[in-house]
């Protein structure tokens, strides 16, 4: 741990940062409070309505089945995503020329434009010419992601632990490798078993990145837009409708300027309360 | 043991392959195979899709709009974030946790909150359909994290370094420039991947923030699949050159790749 000297001069320092992500995120999150507590009839007028579109958004069920979704499909994903990514970031060779290779081909989904992964898996998955559509119905399972509500789920889920499973197996190898050999070494002379080296030895150490690969996952999946747009369009019906997916329809498709901005505060608001959390946790390991 | 750890391996990554592999394949395919059914590998080979979108304007400048903007924003990012990251690596001052907080909290804002005012801020600034547009508002997200990274980096560095150059009469840009970067050069690599891999694949912002003269790739592909399957073999080509970049970036890293998706802080 660096003992940090108080100077506050360092402010200078930080100045561009400072105005760059104010300009981002101030003016246009005051631009949101404006429109939430606004009602317009005509371009330039404005009336002050208080908290009604809150009030609309909190008790319409529209939203809370979106919200439902949104914390459904969350659950799912980091349930499979962090002990996959874990399972395999323990099964990784550790030294040798293999290891650059496994870390450049996991990390390839991770570099594809999120409408190109919703593209790809729309190809992958379609029921005559793709490979796991046509793949699944030649076993005999009846799957149509485009009109089944839970094919539509299986395959969005799919899709998201394809893209992002690997964040989870690198930030765990990450901690995996910075265990210096004469743990295992010990670990062997003792005679413990791989269950006991995984308890005693590995999860400690990967605690701290395996908190930040959660949290990181928490924040993506609670924001996830492209993707499931792009592959089902929300759809069948409302069943893929996750928020952020909500909240553009609201505010571009249907220029629902009141109900998008209450919604979008709403959101912003649990995404920091989880922001929150995650910093208060990081920064208790890091004062340890 | 060692078996089933090397099979565990093989099989997730030939899941991850299978899906690009089937772009590849499609992307190789005539219009006319791809409806005609299904098929392993393409049996008329052909690049026509590459032809059309390396001969038509719309298709290749929208890779280059999208290089343009993803490189402005790297630079920026990078630049802004080294001076910043060295503050809150090295000193304590009046807020300082407060604004670590507060710059992180941008990462998590969901970019869809942001659609609208973005659209709004930039028409006001006259910067609407310019790649600086989507360059400044990735920032949104890419300055905390490239912030994030390199606090993390910079504070494996030992304290004595920087006191040793000032004892030897270094000033601070000259320490800075001269001393310091190199030892961080890892560091910064893997900030600039990073950058440029979260500019490079988001879309919802890119998007709406462009209209004709600096419309992004990703844009000019959802012009493609609202068509569905009607130029899948397009589709299927433009989002396989979409992968080049990415390959190109990662493997200038991969040394330091794990590392870096730890944020430095392992």
């Amino acid at each position: 741990m660096i003992t940090k000297t108080v100077n506050q001069k360092a402010w200078l320092l930080v100045l561009p940062v400072l105005f760059i992500v104010a300009l981002n995120a101030i003016i246009p999150l005051m631009t949101v409070v404006n429109y939430s507590v606004q009602d317009t009839f005509s371009p330039g007028v404005f009336f002050f309505e208080g908290t009604k579109w809150y009030r609309e958004v909190l008790s319409s069920p529209r939203f809370h089945s979106a919200l439902g979704r949104q914390f459904l499909f969350t659950a799912i994903i980091l349930l499979i995503e962090i002990p996959l990514g874990v399972a395999v970031a323990l099964a990784m060779p550790r030294k040798g020329p293999w290891v650059s290779v496994c870390l450049v081909l996991m990390a390839l989904p991770l570099l594809i434009p999120w409408n190109v992964v919703g593209a790809m898996w729309n190809i992958f998955a379609l029921p005559d010419i793709g490979l796991l559509g046509y793949g699944l119905n030649w076993l005999g399972f009846d799957y149509n992601y485009t009109q089944q509500p839970v094919a539509a789920w299986a395959t969005v889920v799919l899709m998201d632990v394809w893209h992002w499973t690997s964040l989870v197996v690198l930030l765990a190898y990450a901690g995996l490798s910075s265990i210096p050999d004469a743990y295992y070494q010990a670990a062997k002379i003792d005679g413990a078993s791989a269950f006991a080296v995984f308890r005693y030895i590995q999860l400690p150490k990967m605690k701290r990145v395996l908190i930040i690969a959660l949290l990181l996952r928490f924040m993506d999946s609670f924001m996830v837009y492209t993707e499931p747009f792009v592959l089902t369009g929300g759809g069948p019906g409302n069943s893929t409708t996750f928020l952020s997916i909500d909240l553009v329809k609201a505010a571009i498709g249907e220029f629902n300027l009141g109900i998008a901005a209450a919604m979008s505060i709403l959101y912003f608001l649990m995404t920091l309360l989880v922001c929150w959390v995650f910093y208060t946790v990081m920064m208790r390991g890091e004062d340890s | 043991m060692r078996g089933t750890k090397i099979l565990l391996v093989c099989i997730y990554i030939l899941f991850l392959m299978l899906p690009i592999y089937w772009l590849l394949n499609m992307s190789f395919k005539t219009t006319n195979e791809i409806l005609g059914g299904f098929s392993w590998y393409p049996q008329e080979f052909t690049l026509d899709s590459y032809k059309t979108i390396f001969t038509d304007p719309t298709w290749y400048n929208g890779y280059l709009n999208s290089l343009t903007y993803v490189l402005m924003n790297t630079v920026i990012s990078v630049s802004l974030a080294l001076p910043a990251a060295y503050a809150f690596s090295r000193y304590r001052f009046l807020g300082d946790k407060h604004l670590f907080f507060w710059l992180l909290s941008n990462r998590m804002a969901p970019p869809a909150v942001f659609v609208l005012p973005f659209v709004e801020l930039y028409s006001a600034m006259q910067l609407f359909d310019t790649p600086l547009a989507v360059a400044l508002a990735h920032c949104l997200f890419n300055v905390p994290l490239a912030v994030w990274i390199l606090e993390g980096f910079m504070s494996g560095v030992p304290r004595e370094v920087d006191e040793t150059a000032y004892i030897d009469g270094y000033s601070f840009p000259h320490f800075f420039v001269k001393i310091f970067m190199p030892l961080i050069a890892a560091g910064i690599g893997v900030t600039a991947f990073f950058c440029f891999m979260f500019s490079w694949v988001e879309m919802l912002l890119a998007k709406n923030l462009t209209s004709v003269a600096a419309k992004p790739i990703v844009a000019v592909m959802t012009r493609t699949a609202s068509t569905a399957g009607y130029e899948l073999g397009l589709l299927a080509a433009a989002g396989a050159l979409t992968l080049i970049p990415g390959v190109i970036v990662i493997w200038f890293v991969r040394k330091h790749i794990a590392k870096g998706f730890a944020l430095g802080r392992v």
